[in-house]
């Protein structure tokens, strides 16, 4: 009789537990597709070898500790009539259980450091790229080599009805188109670099602290401004790669991403090479003449990307932290000052200095905008050729 | 001395006056305990509002920049009002009692510390119904988003700050004062209990590092309006001196909110294995090395900040250490409930729970120590799944384990057991819920700190929000619990647990107003 129920009992547990096996399954491989990526660098790849062998010495900790902790729950419970022991110390254990611990961090500590001190050798890097972080999207700047004159923003580019209109009050309200794939983690341009070759990022920042991350390659490095911080890329494989922000940057931290595209040499020459010919072309239209269609239309592209997280598509701002345009003193009045204010931003307000981002053609094109747009009708206008003199006799 | 008065002028006095009014130890602490309780529960709300908000892609609820006044809100409410005011609770009532003392040494300054907190905390809640807003740099609050592109809010914040370090200071010097002078005779220090010994440490540190917190603010204050450049490159200053300062602060901070704890379930677990705590003297000598690596490691918050490679390489082996004394913690736990006579009343489990839960967030941490795998993990999920796990199941579990343990002593009354263990399985579940999946969105590559987020994070967030609606609104049946305990029960007996030792337990429940008038004797 009893072994029967011995018997019985045994394959109920057994069961029990392939159940539970069974259910767990899936979850680890759930979890196996969001662990941490192995990425496309060799400095990635480590990394993630890193993160593995710790895990591991931590399972194997735990399975130690946690099977005594579980033991004794299950072996000396008072209500199986368990007497307690009266030991209460040990030298002896305490000297092994400080020892061992302090052997397994050696052991860690050992490739921690060869990483580290890889990730940490910036020389003999072939392309040098300028990341400038700001409030809340990314500039880059080729600053070497053939790419002298190509700088870019890099802007979200996911459509706002998809965020809703808490993200943007123009959206009706309770109303959300179908997301993309790419939500959140999608560009209007992205960066482009060649593949198997050494990058070096050289990142501050024109406002607050940012965080460039891509976690395909492993870097994570701040933008901090006033100061320049370092950091390297190799790719082994071409493809796109997204990543985000990672530093609290103000309201619309969730909302700069970067993506990365990493193309065969020669593909990139061949962007690099219409990049420049764009730069040049664009510094052409500076010196065209304007008229105040053209302007507006320009200004109303710049507006849209720049002023209207703070300032509202219909102009009425967020006071008072962001005043209105429609109407402003600043708008309607004398267009010098209205120059001024977006040249050189308003110190010691969240107010940015546009002059060293936008190019001529831009400021000419949203400062005509906002006067006479927005509810605004001033009927003046300032051409790209003005910003220029205005931007030279400042300097 | 009290012998020409009428025995009620020793007791309380009556009414509001007994409380604004308050020198008694036991008034201050339960001031404290449920002040901590209600800020608890308003810190919880605003994480329901970014649970909530989180629960699926796009923003259903709030606006960005009110998420972020959320995270800022919820961190600052949780650290300063609930955690931090808990523990200085707890010590109020208990170490009295524990050490055969009279009373706090210093009463007055006692009702003082308190007092200040309800008006820190109003006044720092009030600007959430300005037009400004709440702060909404993160309760880090790194410059140059807390000064120059702060809100108006953030002057109020300053002073809040100022009000709620004046308030932990006074705090410290108290606990200090009474351990050092107060002990009854023949209760050396190797003697205390070890609630006692984590608290004198504590205090220590809280004394090292508040000032620095509001050295920090205060050169925030001049940045802000008398137009100095702390953190300023463009007048010389440097935005990375500032997390310097914060995190000589912060890391430290962090112990703050767990070494009482590790005191707590010290306690608790050699009452219920019914054996005297394994490794005494090595639980004493591991709480004050981790108190010293404490000071000596807050770089590894600042490991992406660019630091030269010979700082990372320091930072990072003295982070690694902690591992160790904390590791003789766990290991001396566990070794204590090894051949014990063991049962699973609620505080138990609450510091069963710890162990075990803790324990996963000391992994985490020595994951995160490993500087290059932190370049991955910093500023994701991985790391507010981290650092919830050693504050929610770990201070906080710790906080609930020994409000259960002293409430027969505090209320004379025993708990509803069974109230207790639903409160306890529901919290237990729901936490695991919570924050588990939030490791593999961090390892997924979502950043913290944002109010929407790309579509392959959705499923984990969805549990997540499903976990903090569960341990949300579980904690209500605490609050009924702790009601119902004050109201009646079971009359408690003196020493409540028949495992209980220590000299608490030889007060009768609950405790005369004044205890231990007279010193008591020490074996």
């Amino acid at each position: 009789m009893l072994p029967t129920i011995k018997n019985t009992l045994n394959k109920l547990c057994s069961s029990v537990a392939l159940a539970a096996l069974a259910a767990l399954l899936p979850a680890l491989s759930l979890a196996a597709e969001v662990n941490m990526p192995q990425g496309v660098t060799s400095v990635s790849r480590a990394t993630y070898k890193l993160h593995m062998d710790i895990i591991w010495i931590c399972v194997a900790i735990a399975v130690v500790v946690y099977g005594v902790l579980f033991y004794s729950l299950i072996r000396y419970r008072k209500s199986k009539g368990a007497v307690p022991a009266t030991f209460s110390h040990s030298t002896l254990v305490e000297i092994i259980w400080t020892s061992i611990p302090f052997l397994i961090l050696v052991g860690m500590a050992i490739p921690s450091t060869r990483v580290l001190t890889q990730i940490y050798d910036t020389s003999n890097a072939e392309l040098d790229i300028k990341i400038t972080g700001y409030q809340w999207r990314w500039q880059y700047s080729y600053i070497n080599g053939d790419g002298e004159d190509v700088t870019f923003f890099s802007n979200l580019s996911t459509p706002r009805e998809q965020i809703g209109s808490l993200f943007d009050p123009s959206v009706p309200e309770g109303s959300f188109a179908e997301k993309g794939e790419h939500y959140l983690l999608e560009v209007d341009e992205p960066l482009v670099i060649p593949v198997n070759t050494k990058v070096r990022f050289l990142l501050t920042s024109a406002d607050v602290i940012h965080s460039w991350w891509m976690p395909q390659f492993a870097l994570k490095r701040d933008a901090i401004p006033g100061f320049i911080n370092e950091a390297w890329v190799n790719v082994e494989e071409t493809g796109t790669y997204r990543g985000q922000c990672t530093e609290l940057c103000g309201q619309l931290h969730g909302f700069m991403p970067i993506v990365v595209e990493v193309k065969e040499r020669a593909d990139f020459d061949a962007w690099l090479a219409e990049k420049q010919a764009a730069a040049a072309a664009a510094a052409e239209l500076t010196n065209q003449e304007w008229t105040m269609e053209q302007l507006v239309a320009e200004g109303q592209t710049v507006y849209t990307t720049f002023c209207v997280a703070c300032h509202q598509v219909n102009g009425q701002g967020l006071p008072p932290a962001f005043p209105p345009l429609t109407g402003s003193v600043v708008t309607t009045g004398p267009i010098e000052e209205h120059i001024n204010v977006v040249l050189n931003g308003r110190p010691g307000t969240a107010m940015a200095a546009f002059g060293a981002l936008l190019t001529p053609v831009q400021l000419a094109g949203v400062i005509t905008y906002e006067r006479n747009a927005l509810g605004n009708s001033v009927g003046d206008l300032v051409t790209p050729i003005e910003i220029l003199q205005a931007q030279q006799a400042g300097q | 001395m009290a012998s020409g008065h009428d025995d009620h002028h020793h007791g309380p006095a009556k009414g509001i006056k007994r409380w604004l009014f308050a020198t008694n130890h036991k008034d201050i602490g339960t001031m404290y305990l449920v002040f901590s309780l209600a800020m608890f529960l308003l810190g919880g709300t605003f994480a329901l509002v970014i649970r909530a908000e989180l629960f699926q892609p796009g923003l259903q609820f709030v606006q960005p920049d009110f998420f972020n006044q959320m995270t800022t809100m919820h961190g600052l409410v949780m650290v300063f009002g609930a955690v931090m005011p808990a523990f200085v609770g707890l010590a109020n009532w208990m170490v009295p009692l524990m050490i055969g003392a009279p009373d706090m040494a210093l009463p007055r300054m006692n009702n003082w510390s308190f007092w200040i907190l309800p008006f820190a905390f109003t006044m720092l809640a009030s600007t959430l119904l300005t037009d400004a807003g709440a702060p909404n740099f993160g309760w880090t609050f790194y410059a140059p988003l807390s000064t120059t592109y702060a809100t108006s809010s953030v002057t109020f914040f300053i002073f809040a700050v100022h009000m709620m370090g004046i308030s932990s200071i006074m705090g410290a010097i108290n606990i200090i004062a009474t351990i050092q002078n107060l002990r009854a005779p023949g209760m050396t220090y190797m003697k205390m209990p070890l609630f006692v010994w984590t608290w004198l440490i504590t205090a220590y540190l809280l004394l090292l590092v508040m000032p620095v917190l509001a050295g920090v603010v205060t050169m925030m204050l001049f940045d802000v309006h008398f137009g100095t450049s702390f953190f300023s490159a463009a007048g010389g200053g440097d935005p990375v001196l500032f997390q310097h300062v914060f995190w000589f602060f912060g890391h430290p901070e962090v112990y703050i909110m767990i070494l009482p704890a590790f005191g707590v379930v010290s306690e608790i677990i050699a009452t219920f294995s019914r054996k005297k705590l394994f490794g005494y003297d090595s639980m004493v000598y591991a709480t004050s090395s981790i108190a010293f690596l404490s000071l000596i490691v807050w770089v590894h918050h600042m490991f992406v900040t660019g630091m030269p490679l010979a700082g990372e390489l320091f930072f990072m082996y003295a982070t690694m250490l902690i591992a160790v004394p904390t590791g003789v913690k766990v290991f001396n736990w566990v070794t204590t409930m090894f051949k014990g006579s063991i049962s699973f009343e609620t505080p138990m489990l609450f510091a069963i729970a710890f162990v075990v839960l803790f324990t996963c967030g000391g992994f985490t941490g020595l994951m995160l120590a490993i500087a290059p795998a932190d370049f991955q993990y910093h500023d994701t999920y991985f790391v507010v799944a981290h650092f919830h796990y050693v504050l929610v199941p770990g201070a906080v579990f710790s906080l609930m384990a020994a409000a259960y343990y002293w409430l027969p002593k505090w209320t004379g009354n025993m708990y509803d057991e069974n109230l207790g263990r639903v409160h306890f399985w529901l919290s237990f579940i729901g936490i695991n819920i919570l924050f588990f999946p939030q490791h593999f969105l961090g390892l997924a590559g979502m950043p913290r700190r944002i109010p929407d987020y790309a579509l392959q994070f959705t499923d984990f967030n969805m549990m997540s929000t499903v976990g903090a609606f569960l341990f949300g609104f579980s904690q209500l049946i605490f609050v009924w619990v702790v009601i119902k305990c004050v109201k009646g029960g079971k009359k408690a007996t003196a020493e409540v647990w028949d495992g209980s030792h220590g000299l608490e337990w030889t007060l009768p429940s609950p405790p005369p107003y004044h205890s231990f008038t007279t010193p008591p004797a020490i074996k």
